[in-house]
């Protein structure tokens, strides 16, 4: 008996051991956004805020001297992120639909190649998709970002759509199409009704990774104006003038839009995940 | 197809004239809907046709030719843009930094991730509650985490004091860890894998997780009546059984680390003679500053085929088992 509560008590200790180190950079960040400009002190980093203090968010999110404000930056994104995963969602399903259910020769062969798009290093497209953006003057502007990541988005949302349909019956299909159902008419009446856990999988995974780009971000656009949120929170992160105190409020609300996703979808969130890693 | 429509009580005339009907009909749906799904698939097949496969064909190709400047030159120079890499000191040191990089990444995420999901396998009040704690850093974006890290592992200077992790190390009488983090030669790249073993621990725990909550109760039961202890079944029974799974997650987080830009560029940028550089942003440099287009080609193009040699092999073998099931 009390070896067994001896071992039952280990476990608890070190879960809530390894609790506290993935909460430590939350609970500064929250800490120090909280403190007003005269209590941002290196040496007292991990001291609890006297009061509570919005200012470093206001600044933070308006522009102070000598730096702008995330405001614009934040709006990017969202004017981004919002087509951008609409339509990736959109061809994820169409494809996947194809691919579960209409395959045709080779078209398995087809889907390992839209994966490997998934995974590649996004360098080794960067020299060629750069001069064409700049061919079609989409180099530099939201529109440009949002076509990049639709196409970039198509090989996991493909994926996700797939897996999700290749687990409704074929009998089913292969029923309707005897009663006349068409192409289009199955996958109005049959799949679309039955896809919503599919387009919040795909909707989730697509929102947050498009809203947590850097890369593509930093690459395609290149005046502060159009910039996502990421690439604005990296300079102000950057520059020597900003104070820790607002780089934490810029980094929390740069955050905030996935964590909220996170705490209340998080189910869905871990389906993206786990699929990534081409398990269903 | 035809013959499960017709049921025993049907007259025979209506049982042969039913499948040539159903069969015309369905033939035409046939040809006009396979010509209607090849339609709506072929915007995707050709945009990843151009944007993944001729993109990284060109960019192998850049890496062969002379444009070194500003103004694109095509003539062929053979692999002189490879040798020039190998001879750069900076590329060499990268090379080192991902392998490291990646060696410590590793095993810091298998063994955390093991360790946590064993510990959330043992019945735990609150399992929700700690799962959550630790997969919520997979939803923040790299930038925050290096944000956030990087003034966690800020040592301090002599005119402000000291501050994050060593402040804390102090306070709480540990201070003999105390050191540079990133700012430290020696460390350099190490200090990254902490905040990325950080943001991607997670990933592994939620892997294992589902490959313990899949072996069923009743090979560990069978295993303890014949007298195995708790140690031994992990040790014996369980962990052969993840094999497949930590496979599958060397693999993802491995390509993760080869790829990895992102932290490095807003935790510690290139660090200090480059102990924290990475190839990724090497040919950021190389390409968009120094405008370099072959040799940053090149830098790409080994960035992919190192990520090829992970990658292909596992995506074969998924398609493959996938079919076989």
């Amino acid at each position: 008996m009390t070896a067994r509560l001896t071992y039952r008590t280990i476990i608890y200790v070190l879960l809530f051991a390894l609790s506290a180190f993935y909460l430590l950079p939350i609970y500064v960040l929250v800490i120090t956004s909280l403190k007003s400009f005269q209590e941002v002190n290196v040496n007292q980093m991990w001291n609890l805020p006297h009061g509570l203090n919005f200012a470093s968010f206001t600044t933070a999110w308006f522009g102070g001297e000598g730096f702008t404000g995330l405001s614009g930056n934040f709006w990017n994104s969202v004017q981004l992120v919002i087509p951008a995963t609409f339509f990736s969602a959109l061809f994820g399903a169409i494809n996947g639909y194809v691919l579960s259910k209409w395959k045709f020769r080779g078209s398995d062969t087809l889907f390992t190649l839209f994966l490997f798009g998934m995974f590649i290093p996004y360098q080794s497209i960067l020299i060629p998709l750069i001069q064409t953006l700049q061919t079609f003057h989409l180099y530099g502007s939201i529109l440009g970002l949002i076509f990049v990541h639709i196409v970039y988005g198509i090989p996991i949302t493909t994926l996700i759509f797939r897996n999700y349909y290749a687990t409704v019956p074929s009998e089913l299909l292969e029923a309707a199409k005897i009663d006349g159902a068409t192409f289009l008419g199955i996958f109005r009446h049959i799949m679309l009704p039955i896809s919503l856990p599919g387009f919040v999988v795909v909707t989730i995974w697509q929102f947050t990774s498009i809203w947590n780009d850097f890369l593509f971000g930093v690459m395609v656009t290149s005046s502060p104006s159009v910039q996502p949120i990421t690439v604005a929170l990296n300079n102000l992160a950057g520059s020597l003038s900003v104070a820790w105190n607002i780089q934490m409020a810029g980094a929390l609300m740069a955050a905030l839009p996935t964590m909220l996703i996170y705490v209340f979808l998080g189910r869905y969130f871990m389906r993206g995940l786990l699929a990534g890693s081409l398990k269903g | 197809m035809a013959e499960q429509t017709i049921t025993v009580g049907e007259k025979p005339r209506r049982a042969a004239a039913t499948p040539r009907v159903q069969r015309r009909r369905w033939s035409r749906h046939f040809n006009g809907d396979r010509i209607l799904s090849l339609l709506l698939l072929s915007p995707s097949v050709i945009a990843i046709g151009i944007f993944v496969y001729a993109f990284i064909g060109y960019t192998g190709y850049v890496s062969l030719v002379k444009w070194n400047t500003f103004t694109p030159d095509y003539t062929f120079v053979g692999l002189s843009n490879y040798l020039r890499l190998f001879d750069t000191e900076r590329f060499r040191i990268d090379l080192g930094n991902t392998f490291t990089f990646t060696v410590f990444f590793l095993i810091a995420c298998l063994v955390l991730g093991f360790i946590l999901a064993v510990l959330l396998d043992q019945h735990i009040r609150g399992e929700g509650i700690f799962r959550s704690i630790f997969l919520f850093p997979l939803a923040i974006s790299f930038i925050v985490t290096g944000v956030a890290w990087r003034w966690l592992l800020n040592p301090g200077d002599p005119t402000n004091g000291i501050t994050g992790i060593n402040l804390l190390f102090d306070q709480v009488g540990l201070g003999f860890l105390k050191n540079g983090w990133y700012t430290d030669p020696n460390i350099g790249i190490k200090a990254v894998v902490i905040a990325a073993t950080w943001q991607m621990s997670g990933y592994v725990m939620a892997l294992f997780l589902a490959g313990l909550r899949g072996i069923p109760e009743d090979l560990r039961e069978a295993a303890r009546v014949d007298g195995a202890n708790e140690f031994q079944i992990y040790r014996h029974v369980i962990l052969p059984l993840l094999q497949p799974i930590t496979l599958g997650a060397v693999i993802i987080l491995g390509h993760i680390s080869l790829k990895i830009f992102d932290l490095v560029v807003s935790m510690t940028g290139r660090g200090v003679a480059f102990s924290t550089d990475v190839p990724a942003l090497f040919m950021f440099d190389i390409t968009f500053q120094a405008q370099a287009y072959a040799v940053g080609a090149a830098v790409a193009t080994i960035l992919l085929l190192s990520v090829a040699v992970l990658i292909v092999p596992y995506l074969l073998y998924n398609v493959r088992t996938e079919a076989e099931r």
